[in-house]
């Protein structure tokens, strides 16, 4: 990452806890997740504050933001995997904080850890993720063949996950994370640790998924180029608060002429200057060892 | 707040296909962690070592004793099913090393992002606690049968026996699981598995009856699940095998001990995640 710049905070209108800056009627009426003021503490460290934000029926929707600014937080809230400290979110239709189980029935999670089995082989594994959704007995393995069609890893569908190339793993994982049709999917650095050829065939899936199902995915990555490829629109973060939301142009148009999003994320992500508490080390050590497993 | 909701109250209508739907889950768990056996079968063997090593070394030497009031067995019958107990003991009670390495992988999660209620996530794991405890009986049978314990194979006595193995290795592997919940890391775990392993084996009536054992000790043993376990399996296992409290009350105490330790697990497996 380049060395980040004075941000010009003048020049940037504050978006700071606000809600989404631009949209339109259609979209709000499709809102499939809407995230109210939601809060997470680790301690007295304040990880997500206020954050509110919507994401419409479809669309792709990326969070960016330096390590420990609150990304995976957010992803494992909504997720149901961590408490929510205070405020809410509405998740494809149901309350995060009350329905957690209906919840998890309509979202589909490819975390930034291993969630591939190594010990299984492929179709063991989305065997045991249709098993889990409750899929109906005679329907599960026709999802179970076409979830591995179109990760294309039906040729592999009998061997051990272990033997498999980062790239392939985080394909299954996909495939498994889509296996109950969810209506949102969540994927936390679906590329880190991956070289540029399977980066490249695991955002090649995606964007098939997308025009295939049209299926609404909220994204986390380090990698700009992937980020401006996929997402409709994006949310800068930074100590837990979004600092800017907008489709990847406007935030380029923002910082100015022949900006890219690498400039975008310097301007208004950029890296602490000071040695503030926050959950850096964690996320730090996150990413290596994702990267470790799937490299 | 993770906890999944217990089932809500459902029209009488849902609750068929709502029980249907739990016990596909639980055999989805436990289906998983069978075919990771059937890929792996090397611990299987490797398991296997312990109880040959008991039954070989310290039964037969011990046999020689006469002065263990064993009633009317000889010891080496006595403790062949002390041994088969253990040995279900010990496969079931590293378990939680598992769930600790699932976690550290990412794994864990996928299970606890999925809509499956947390009870039938670990009743699935201890079930296959269950079967593995199987393959540890069976190698204690055949050496039984090898140094001439006096075994019965009347089909009743077999089915009751693999119920109490599945059932004794469900609850010492949930125990298992509740520990690993509670400490969190491999090392701590490996601390306390030996901590908590070796006083359930000795103050249960394994190796030695209850009647030799002072007051406190028997105290002791008489509330360890594992007592009820070497009870039932001492009369299922043996030809003329006894038990001291009835085998119907040793698997009432087995399945009420079993219940409460599920709804303690699955609350914590929910937040194991965070």
């Amino acid at each position: 990452m380049e060395p980040a710049r004075p941000p010009d905070a003048a020049a940037l209108p504050a978006q700071a806890g606000g809600g989404p800056t631009v949209i339109d009627a259609t979209v709000i009426d499709a809102t499939v997740i809407d995230v109210r003021k939601l809060t997470h503490r680790f301690g007295t460290f304040v990880a997500v504050d206020h954050l509110s934000f919507g994401v419409g029926r479809g669309e792709v929707f990326g969070l960016i933001g330096a390590n420990g600014a609150g990304k995976s937080t957010i992803v494992r809230m909504l997720t149901t995997l961590l408490p929510v400290t205070s405020g809410g979110a509405i998740v494809a239709g149901y309350d995060l904080v009350k329905q957690p189980g209906e919840v998890r029935k309509h979202i589909g999670y490819v975390p930034q850890l291993m969630s591939a089995d190594g010990d299984l082989t492929a179709f063991e594994n989305l065997l045991l993720s249709a098993r889990l959704y409750g899929i109906p007995q005679r329907e599960i393995r026709p999802r179970v063949e076409e979830a591995l069609a179109a990760m294309d890893l039906t040729p592999f569908a009998r061997r051990l996950v272990k033997g498999f190339s980062g790239g392939m793993i985080r394909r299954l994982e996909i495939a498994q994370g889509l296996i109950h049709r969810p209506a949102i999917l969540f994927l936390d650095e679906p590329t880190v640790g991956l070289d540029p050829a399977a980066r490249h065939a695991v955002l090649d899936h995606l964007a098939r998924l997308r025009a295939e199902t049209a299926t609404t995915i909220l994204v986390t990555s380090h990698y700009m180029e992937e980020i401006e490829e996929l997402c409709d629109r994006l949310g800068v973060l930074k100590e837990g608060r979004l600092v800017a939301v907008g489709s990847p142009a406007e935030l380029e148009a923002r910082i100015g002429p022949g900006a890219t999003l690498d400039d975008v994320f310097a301007a208004l992500a950029g890296e602490e200057a000071g040695p503030a508490e926050t959950q850096a080390y964690r996320d730090v050590r996150l990413s290596r060892r994702a990267a470790r497993t799937h490299g | 707040m993770s906890v999944s909701p217990a089932a809500p109250p459902a029209r009488t209508a849902e609750r068929p296909a709502r029980a249907l739907l739990y016990s596909e889950q639980i055999f989805g768990v436990c289906a998983a962690e069978v075919q990771k056996l059937h890929h792996d079968p090397f611990e299987l063997f490797t398991r296997a070592v312990q109880p040959v090593i008991w039954l070989l070394l310290f039964g037969e030497a011990m046999a020689r004793v006469r002065g263990l009031a064993t009633g009317n067995m000889s010891y080496i019958d006595f403790i062949s099913a002390g041994i088969l107990t253990q040995s279900v003991l010990f496969v079931a009670i590293f378990y939680g090393i598992a769930a600790i390495w699932e976690r550290d992988l990412g794994i864990l999660h996928r299970y606890l992002v999925s809509p499956a209620p947390r009870s039938a996530l670990v009743i699935g794991k201890a079930l296959s606690a269950g079967i593995r405890g199987l393959s540890q009986a069976a190698v204690v049978y055949v050496l039984a049968g090898l140094l001439s314990v006096a075994i019965s194979l009347q089909p009743l006595h077999l089915v009751l026996m693999v119920l109490f193995i599945i059932a004794g290795a469900a609850l010492f592997a949930t125990f298992s699981l509740i520990v690993a919940c509670l400490v969190k890391t491999r090392e701590r775990f490996m601390g306390i598995g030996q901590v908590v392993t070796m006083p359930l084996f000795f103050a249960s009536n394994a190796i030695y009856p209850l009647t030799i054992m002072p007051a406190w000790l028997r105290a002791v043993a008489r509330i360890n699940p594992l007592t009820y376990e070497v009870d039932a399996v001492r009369a299922l296992m043996l030809r003329g095998g006894t038990s001291s409290f009835g085998v119907g009350t040793d698997f009432a105490v087995l399945a009420v001990v079993f219940a409460v330790l599920v709804a303690i697990a699955a609350r914590l497996y929910g937040r194991m995640g965070s």
